[in-house]
C-alpha cells in the first residue's frame, strides 16, 4: 500500500515511490518538490521565508526558509540514495492572498518563489513547471514515481504540472 | 531591549496579552451587536501560542474554506491583524446584515463579500480601539482585505509574519453567539518593537 506523507507549515519530508507526499493550503508559502527520476526519491519542502540569513533569532528551523530547506531536502534525498546531480525541481505556491497596503507582506509569496528559484539554479537543479503567484491558496501532492505535481485550489479544476 | 523573541514576550506577558484579547474581543462583540442590533454573547477567549506545525489542525484543518479580513496597522505601533471565521458563520452574519438577503449556499456575491468586507471592518476597529484606548498609543488601522479560502493559505499571511520572531502563532480565539455559535479567530500581529510598546505604555517595563 501506498502512502502520502503530509507535510506541515515550515516542515519537509522525503518519500520513495510508490508513496507520495502533500502540504495542504500553500498561501504565500512555497512547496519545492524534488526527484530523483532513476531511484524514484522525492521530497517536497513547505517553506515560509526567502533567506535564513536575513533573521537573527528565530532560523533554527532549517525547514522555514528557501535556502536552508532546500538544502536540508536534497541532504535527506541523498541519504536514501538519491543522487544530487540528477533531482529535478517542481515549485507551487507563492501567492498573493491580500491587497493591503503593508507592501512588504504583499511581495513575501513573490520573493519566496524568487529565492527558491535563486536556490535552486545555484545548486544547478533545474525546475520543471511551475504554478506560483496568483492570489489564491493551494494543495499540493507530489507523486516521485511519476514525477506529477498534482495542484488543487478552491473553486479551480485540479492541475497537473 | 536586545534580543527578544517571541516565546519571551509570550511567557512573560501572556496575561496581560490575554487580557488585551480580552477586552479587544469584548469591544469587538459589542459593536457587532450593536450593528446586527441583537443580542451577541461570548465566551472568555482563548489566548494561545501555536506552533506552525499545529497551525493546520487548528480551525477544522488546513484545507478548511474560511473568510479571512487582513488589515495594516500604523501610528504608534505598526504591524498588522486579522480576523477569521467560517463561511457558514459569515454568511450568518451577512444574513444577518442583509436583512435575510443573502444567497443560499456556499459562495459569496459582490454584495455578500461586501457586507463581510465592513463587518470585519467594525470588528477589527472595535478591538484596535480598545486597544488604542488601553495603551494611549496611536492605533491606525488601513482599509482590510478579504478573502475566502483555505485557512491554511489565508494562515500563512500571519504565520509568516510571525516567521520572522520565532516558530508559533499567537491567535485568540473568541466565540460567540446568537442564535448559533459563530467561532471568530483575532490575530494580532505587532512588529516586534511594537510589542514592547504596547507593554511600557501598560507600565510594564521590558528588560
Amino acid at each position: 500500500m501506498s502512502e502520502i506523507i503530509k507535510v506541515g507549515m515550515a516542515d519537509l519530508k522525503t518519500c520513495v515511490s510508490p508513496d507520495g507526499v502533500t502540504t495542504l493550503g500553500l498561501g504565500s508559502c512555497v512547496g519545492i518538490a524534488l526527484r530523483d527520476p532513476v531511484t524514484k526519491i522525492g521530497g517536497l519542502a513547505h517553506i515560509m521565508l526567502p533567506d535564513s540569513t536575513a533573521i537573527r533569532n528565530a532560523n533554527q528551523n532549517v525547514a522555514k526558509f528557501a535556502d536552508t530547506g532546500i538544502e536540508e531536502l536534497i541532504l535527506q534525498m541523498e541519504k536514501l540514495g538519491a543522487k544530487r546531480s540528477r533531482i529535478v525541481a517542481k515549485i507551487a505556491g507563492g501567492a498573493a492572498m491580500f491587497m493591503a497596503n503593508r507592501s512588504d507582506v504583499v511581495q513575501v509569496g513573490r520573493r519566496n518563489v524568487e529565492a527558491t528559484e535563486a536556490k535552486l539554479q545555484e545548486l544547478k537543479i533545474p525546475i520543471l513547471a511551475k504554478d506560483t503567484g496568483e492570489n489564491y491558496g493551494r494543495t499540493v501532492t507530489f507523486f516521485p514515481e511519476t514525477g506529477e505535481f498534482h495542484i488543487r485550489a478552491v473553486g479551480r479544476n485540479e492541475t497537473i504540472i | 531591549m536586545g534580543e527578544m523573541s517571541l516565546e519571551q514576550v509570550s511567557q512573560n506577558y501572556y496575561d496581560i496579552l490575554k487580557e488585551i484579547g480580552n477586552i479587544g474581543a469584548g469591544n469587538a462583540m459589542t459593536a457587532l451587536s450593536q450593528m446586527l442590533q441583537c443580542k451577541v454573547d461570548m465566551k472568555v477567549p482563548q489566548v494561545r501560542l501555536v506552533p506552525f506545525s499545529d497551525v493546520g489542525a487548528m480551525m477544522g484543518g488546513e484545507e478548511q474554506i474560511m473568510v479571512g479580513v487582513y488589515l495594516g496597522v500604523e501610528g504608534d505601533i505598526t504591524g498588522s491583524m486579522m480576523f477569521l471565521i467560517e463561511t457558514a458563520c459569515a454568511k450568518h452574519l451577512i444574513n444577518k446584515m442583509m436583512m435575510g438577503m443573502a444567497s443560499e449556499g456556499d459562495g459569496f456575491s459582490e454584495m455578500e463579500l461586501s457586507a463581510m468586507k465592513e463587518v470585519g471592518n467594525i470588528i477589527t476597529g472595535a478591538y484596535l480601539n480598545s486597544l488604542s484606548t488601553l495603551t494611549n498609543l496611536k492605533i491606525y488601522p488601513s482599509p482590510p482585505d478579504l478573502t475566502v479560502d483555505m485557512a491554511g493559505a489565508i494562515l500563512s499571511v500571519p504565520a509568516i509574519e510571525f516567521g520572522t520572531l520565532g516558530d508559533n502563532l499567537l491567535l485568540i480565539q473568541s466565540q460567540f453567539y446568537d442564535e448559533v455559535e459563530i467561532d471568530g479567530y483575532f490575530i494580532l500581529i505587532p512588529d516586534l518593537e511594537s510589542y514592547s510598546k504596547i507593554l511600557t505604555s501598560l507600565g510594564i517595563p521590558m528588560e
